[in-house]
C-alpha cells in the first residue's frame, strides 16, 4: 500500500491553475494546512486574514457574492466552533459557494481538545444548505476539489494532510453522493468514513479469513446522506449495521445511519462506534484510537458481539493486515 | 407598479432634509399604528439615510417592480424563486456603489427611506411585520433594500470588506458602503474587521455609524462603553470622521471627501430627535411600548406636532 506525502500541496496548485476565481483564505495556519506553496504560486489570489476567523468567514461570504470561490484553509475547530454564527448567517443561509477546508478532523492531532474537531459533522449536519465531505485517503484528497464544483452552495471538507495512505485506486475519484463498497457479504454491514476506513480495512480482512461475510462501505458524502450504495449495504445486513467514525457518536455517521434506518422503518440494528460522548486529549493517533476504541480491534469486538461468537482474532493478526507498512502510519505531525 | 425610481441618477430628486423629515414621520406613523416598535432608530438615523439615498450613494434604478413580492422562501439550491432585496438598490455595476445594511432592526427606517426616494411603493408598509411579507420587522436579504443577512450584528462590515476586496480584484471603481449602529462596536468581530480592512488597504470600503449612544439595555455608557470611538478606530488603522449626525451638509461632506484609508463616519445623533416627549423614556429607548391608551394619545399628539413642524 502506497503512502503519499502531502497530496493536497501540488494537487491544489494544479487544480487552481485554470480557475482564476478560486481564492485561498488563511488564518495564520498556511503551512500547517499545506497551502504555503499555493500562496507563493498565486500570491494575488491568497488572502491572509490573520487569527480572526469570525471576520474571515464573513469576508469569504462577501468574496463569494462577487463571483469568487474562496477556499478557507484552517484547522476544522476554527471553522465551526469559534465562528459558527458567521458560518451559519454569512455563508450557509445565503447558500454561498464558500469551501471550508477543515484540517485535523477528530483525533488525528496530538494538539489535544482545543485542536480536535470531534463534533463538527454533528453541528454542520444540523446546518441547512451545508454539504459535508470527508476524505479517507490520498485519492479522496486529490479528487474532493472536483466534487465541490458539483455543489451549488457551501461545502465543508474534513481534510487529511501530511502522510496519507492511498486506499483507493488513483483513477477512481471521489464522487458526490456515491459511497465506495470495499467488501461484500451478508453477515454484517460496516459503514466508515475518514481515517476510520483504514482501521476497518484491517479488521475486514481478518474477518474475511474467518468466513464472516462483511459488506464494508466507505462514506465520503456525509450530507446529503443515504446514497444507493449505502441503501444496498444496509438492506443486506443479516445481523447489524456497525458504523465507525473519527467523531462523537452523537450526530455524525452513526446518527445519520440510525436516522436513515428509522425513517424507513427498516428495523435493522445500528451499532455506533466512535467517541462515546466525550472529549479526548493530546496523544498520538494510534494511542487515541486504541484508548477510545476506534481501532480495528474495537471493530472486531463489535462484530463478535453482534454475531454472538468469539472469532479469536489477535492483535498480531490485525497488525499483519496493516494497509500501510508497519511503523509508517504513525502520524507524528507537528502543528 | 412599474419602476418609478430615479432611473440612472445618482441621487433622489427630493431635498435631503425633506426626505429626513418624511422618514421620521412615516416611521412614527407606523409605530403608532402597530402599537409600538422601533422609533428611536428613525429619529437618530433619518439624516443618515437621507444623506445616503439623497446625496451620497450612486445606485442604479430598481430592478423590477417597486412593489415588494411576498416572501419567496429562503435561499437554497432548490429554491429558484428566491429574490434578493438588493434589487431595490439597483443592479450591481462596476462604477456604482453598493449599500450593505448592517443593523437589521433599523429595517423600518430603510423601508421608509426607499419609499421617500421612490424606490418602494408608498403603500408597501401596509404589509410591514405581517405574516408572509418580506417587509419584516428585522429584515433579511429578501427584504427591500437588504442585500446581505445581518440581523446578528457585526457581520455586515466583514461581508462588505469581502465585497470591497472582490470588487477591487475585478478592477471596479464604485464604493462599498455600510450603514452601522454604534452598539456593533461592542462585538469583537467589528475590530477584527477594522484590522482586516486597514491591513488590506480597502479604501473603497466606507461606513457611516449611527452613534446614538443607546442600546437595548439603555445608555451605552452604562452598558458597555465604546468610547473614545474615533480614537479606537484610528488606532486600528482606519480613518474616523466625527460629525453632527443631524447636519446633512456635514454628513455629506464627511462621507464624500477623499481618503486613502477605510473611512468610518461617526454620526453623533440624538435618539429622540424631533420627538422631545420621548426623552421621558430614557434610558430605555430601544423600542417604544405604550403603557395605556392615554400614553398612546400623548405620542399621537407628539406625532401631530412633528408633522406640523415643517
Amino acid at each position: 500500500m502506497e503512502i503519499v506525502t502531502r497530496p493536497h500541496v501540488e494537487n491544489f496548485i494544479d487544480w487552481a491553475a485554470d480557475r482564476p476565481h478560486v481564492l485561498t483564505l488563511s488564518a495564520d495556519l498556511t503551512n500547517s494546512c499545506e497551502v504555503g506553496r499555493w500562496r507563493d504560486t498565486y500570491p494575488e489570489r491568497f488572502i491572509s486574514g490573520g487569527m480572526a476567523e469570525q471576520n474571515l468567514l464573513s469576508v469569504a461570504a462577501g468574496l463569494a457574492r462577487e463571483g469568487f470561490v474562496p477556499f478557507i484553509h484552517t484547522f476544522a475547530v476554527f471553522l465551526y466552533r469559534r465562528p459558527y454564527d458567521q458560518l451559519a448567517m454569512s455563508i450557509a443561509y445565503p447558500n454561498l459557494p464558500v469551501r471550508l477546508v477543515g484540517f485535523l478532523p477528530g483525533i488525528v492531532t496530538p494538539g489535544g481538545v482545543t485542536h480536535q474537531a470531534i463534533e463538527d459533522v454533528a453541528i454542520l449536519r444540523a446546518t441547512p444548505n451545508m454539504t459535508i465531505l470527508e476524505t479517507g485517503d490520498a485519492t479522496d484528497v486529490e479528487t474532493v476539489l472536483d466534487v465541490t464544483e458539483q455543489v451549488d452552495g457551501p461545502v465543508y471538507i474534513r481534510m487529511l494532510r501530511g502522510r496519507v495512505p492511498r486506499l483507493f485506486p488513483a483513477d477512481e475519484p471521489m464522487q458526490l453522493g456515491v459511497s465506495r463498497e470495499l467488501s461484500s457479504g451478508d453477515d454484517v454491514t460496516i459503514l466508515t468514513s475518514g481515517i476510520a476506513t483504514e482501521e476497518a480495512m484491517r479488521a475486514t480482512q481478518a474477518l474475511a479469513d474467518r468466513g464472516v461475510g462483511v459488506t464494508h462501505v466507505h462514506v465520503s458524502t456525509l450530507k446529503p446522506f443515504g446514497d444507493p450504495v449505502i441503501e444496498a449495504a444496509i438492506a443486506r445486513a443479516k445481523t447489524a449495521v456497525i458504523t465507525l467514525e473519527n467523531h462523537t457518536i452523537v450526530g455524525g455517521l452513526g446518527s445519520a445511519t440510525a436516522e436513515y434506518v428509522a425513517d424507513r422503518g427498516l428495523g435493522t440494528k445500528v451499532v455506533r462506534l466512535g467517541l462515546r460522548d466525550t472529549y479526548a486529549h493530546g496523544a498520538s493517533t494510534p494511542y487515541l484510537l486504541e484508548e477510545y476504541e476506534l481501532d480495528a480491534s474495537a471493530l472486531v469486538r463489535a462484530v463478535e458481539r453482534e454475531l454472538g461468537q468469539d472469532l479469536h482474532i489477535t492483535e498480531e493478526e490485525l497488525a499483519e493486515h496493516d494497509v500501510v507498512p508497519a511503523g509508517d502510519n504513525v502520524n507524528a505531525e507537528n502543528l | 407598479m412599474t419602476n418609478t425610481s430615479p432611473a440612472g441618477t445618482s441621487t433622489a430628486d427630493r431635498a435631503p432634509d425633506a426626505i429626513a423629515h418624511a422618514i421620521r414621520l412615516r416611521v412614527f406613523e407606523h409605530v403608532l399604528r402597530n402599537d409600538g416598535g422601533y422609533l428611536s432608530q428613525a429619529l437618530s438615523a433619518a439624516e443618515i439615510f437621507a444623506a445616503l439615498y439623497g446625496r451620497v450613494l450612486h445606485l442604479g434604478p430598481v430592478v423590477g417592480p417597486t412593489t415588494p413580492r411576498p416572501f419567496p422562501g429562503v435561499p437554497s439550491a432548490t429554491n429558484p424563486d428566491f429574490e434578493s432585496g438588493g434589487r431595490f438598490n439597483g443592479a450591481p455595476a462596476p462604477d456604482r456603489d453598493r449599500f450593505i445594511f448592517s443593523p437589521a432592526h433599523y429595517a423600518l427606517v430603510l423601508y421608509a427611506t426607499l419609499i421617500e426616494v421612490g424606490r418602494l411603493d408608498p403603500d408597501a408598509l401596509d404589509r410591514f411585520d405581517e405574516d408572509g411579507s418580506t417587509l419584516e420587522m428585522i429584515g433579511a436579504e429578501h427584504s427591500p433594500g437588504v442585500e446581505t443577512t445581518t440581523g446578528s450584528l457585526a457581520q455586515a462590515y466583514s461581508q462588505a470588506a469581502g465585497i470591497a476586496m472582490g470588487r477591487r480584484m475585478k478592477g471596479e471603481t464604485g464604493r462599498t458602503w455600510v450603514m452601522m449602529s454604534d452598539g456593533e462596536f461592542q462585538e469583537g468581530q467589528t475590530w477584527e474587521a477594522l484590522s482586516f480592512a486597514s491591513f488590506h488597504g480597502l479604501d473603497g470600503l466606507r461606513a457611516v455609524v449611527d452613534a446614538n449612544g443607546q442600546q437595548c439595555d439603555g445608555d451605552m455608557r452604562t452598558v458597555g462603553s465604546i468610547e473614545p470611538l474615533a480614537a479606537r478606530i484610528e488606532a486600528f488603522g482606519c480613518e474616523a470622521r466625527e460629525v453632527d449626525g443631524h447636519d446633512l451638509d456635514a454628513l455629506t461632506a464627511a462621507m464624500t471627501e477623499p481618503g486613502d484609508r477605510p473611512v468610518l463616519v461617526i454620526a453623533r445623533t440624538d435618539p429622540t430627535r424631533g420627538v422631545p416627549l420621548y426623552r421621558e423614556r430614557a434610558p430605555l429607548l430601544h423600542t417604544l411600548r405604550f403603557t395605556d391608551e392615554a400614553d398612546k394619545a400623548r405620542y399621537q399628539q407628539a406625532f401631530e406636532q412633528l408633522r406640523e413642524a415643517r
